[in-house]
């Protein structure tokens, strides 16, 4: 945008063909051609019909709940994100460069989360391993047991794992794609194998991986609600507990769809403002 | 025998319950398997056509039906497949109702199946419509204009160059969007369909011997996976040949 006018200076005179044109109309124009005014008429008055027709008076009385659903679906969205990351880089280095006996069990452990449901890991270990652990003593008598008993860290464990299983092949790719003659101009300039992985090879193994990983991070998002069926309440519970009180069919799901849109659009942009502040230009 | 114990009492107990004769529940395992698989083929079928179809509006559609289409991937692909298979699955079969109850015919019971398989045929078309039209992206554009110069219909043109010429680039994808969609079945657990992990749930509810149905379930669904990714490699080996390895290019 910046050079846009240095830029048609030059292109003026040999433009015959008004190869630019885009470009040099305003943006607002291009973007909003007159059939997609009326397609986002119609959408505003279907948002503006649902708002007046439908039934929204249990919105107040619901309000502190949906803020806290909203805020528990954010908090385990963020903490697995980050959590399955920092597993998923020893995942994916293993796979790229480790020796058999870590790579092996690596690559199983990423096979056998991706080739499973999420909900029947989410089930085995909430059931499952809920249910091994009250026969050992020594486990009741421990100071985690009281975490033990509740829903959000079997949760929180397997929206973690699920994540770094997904993530580790992802970032096995992104290890073994870093050119080879960064790495060795690196160990040329004497650092040690640790500062090689920590400025040379782990930043660009992310840039490279960061497309993926916004859309990763969506789909995180996306199987949060899954951790209400183990009663742990975030937005999705909420909603379906107005559903329940109320008898409403179609308001607390259309809410619930517009919240996830919302926080989608949001991941989006955050992971858009991340890639801009790395310069792109790379090898 | 009756040691319904909450371990089960090592190996032989654990094949006890897994049989599949009458005090087993092996064969409720089995019948789950089918059932998902039954969806698993359907939607992945229905979302190959929505994908098409929705596909050739981005691509070649008028200015109308190309935003129509974005955004029905983009709203598919933001909100969560939970979410959509409760909107779609309740509030779809109610409004199905309504409309025949308004125009004055009975109301009908939409069999789990049907319902299923339309929910997450759904979903996967959104996906679907993305990796077809960047697979007919990638065709080379003068195959396609040589179709159009031949004088070829649009839908002899989709037929005998654009489907073929697309597939090998399209399958990668779509072999991702099959194992996506045997593992959203598992979703249809939550609204009360009884496909494999359902089944589970109520196996290991009975017999309180989670660990073993849910390892079980498990394996089920890891052994779908792993069988449907040698063939899916077969196939695009074969799909590929003639083309030159991407391997060896580099």
């Amino acid at each position: 945008m910046s050079n846009a006018l240095g830029e048609t200076e030059i292109e003026v005179p040999i433009e015959t063909f008004p190869i630019h044109k885009e470009k040099d109309a305003s943006s607002l124009a291009s973007k909003l051609p007159p059939h997609r005014i009326v397609l986002i008429l119609i959408g505003l008055a279907l948002v503006a019909s649902a708002a007046l027709f439908m039934r929204w008076d249990w919105l107040p009385q619901y309000g502190g709940l949906i803020l806290q659903g909203l805020w528990r679906t954010i908090w385990i969205l963020v903490v697995t994100v980050v959590l399955g990351f920092l597993l998923a880089v020893p995942l994916g280095l293993a796979q790229a460069s480790g020796p058999a006996f870590l790579a092996i069990p690596a690559r199983a452990f990423c096979t056998v989360i991706r080739g499973t449901p999420l909900l029947v890991q989410l089930w085995l270990l909430y059931y499952g391993l809920g249910s091994l652990f009250p026969q050992y003593p020594w486990i009741r008598g421990s100071e985690l047991w009281p975490y033990l008993r509740q829903a959000w860290p079997y949760a929180v464990l397997a929206l973690t794992l699920s994540y770094a299983g997904y993530e580790g092949e992802v970032m096995r790719g992104a290890f073994a794609g870093v050119p080879k003659g960064q790495l060795e101009s690196a160990r040329a300039f004497g650092m040690p194998r640790f500062t090689i992985f920590r400025r040379i090879w782990l930043p660009q193994a992310i840039h490279r991986a960061l497309p993926t990983l916004a859309g990763e991070a969506v789909l995180q998002l996306k199987s949060t609600p899954l951790v209400a069926t183990i009663t742990v309440v975030d937005l999705y519970s909420v909603a379906s507990r107005v559903r329940q009180d109320t008898f409403l069919t179609y308001e607390p799901l259309l809410l619930l769809a517009a919240g996830y849109l919302v926080i989608t659009g949001i991941i989006v942009m955050l992971f858009r403002r991340v890639e801009r502040l790395i310069p792109s230009k790379l090898g | 025998m009756a040691d319904a114990s909450i371990i089960p009492a090592g190996i032989t107990g654990m094949f006890d319950l897994l049989s599949p004769v009458a005090p087993g529940w092996g064969a409720n395992l089995l019948r789950g398997l089918v059932r998902s698989l039954q969806i698993a083929f359907g939607a992945f079928g229905m979302g190959l056509i929505i994908g098409t179809f929705g596909s050739y509006a981005k691509l070649y559609g008028g200015p109308i039906a190309r935003d129509l289409a974005a955004v029905y991937t983009t709203l598919v692909r933001a909100i969560p497949e939970l979410v959509m298979i409760i909107l779609l699955y309740y509030a779809g079969t109610d409004l199905i109702n309504r409309i025949l109850e308004g125009l004055g015919y009975q109301r009908v019971d939409i069999s789990g199946l049907v319902a299923g398989i339309v929910v997450l045929g759904f979903v996967q078309g959104a996906y679907a419509t993305e990796v077809l039209r960047g697979a007919i992206k990638a065709i080379p554009q003068g195959e396609i204009e040589a179709a159009r110069a031949y004088g070829m219909s649009p839908v002899l043109m989709m037929r005998r160059v654009t489907l073929p010429a697309m597939l090998p680039h399209a399958l990668p994808g779509l072999a991702n969007l099959w194992l996506i969609s045997t593992k959203d079945t598992a979703l249809l657990a939550v609204v009360g369909f009884s496909e494999l992990t359902l089944e589970t749930r109520q196996a290991a509810g009975t017999t309180k011997a989670y660990m073993t149905f849910y390892l079980a379930a498990g394996a089920l669904y890891l052994f779908i996976t792993l069988f449907s990714s040698v063939i899916l490699e077969w196939v695009e080996k074969r799909a590929r040949r003639g083309m030159p390895s991407v391997k060896e290019a580099r």
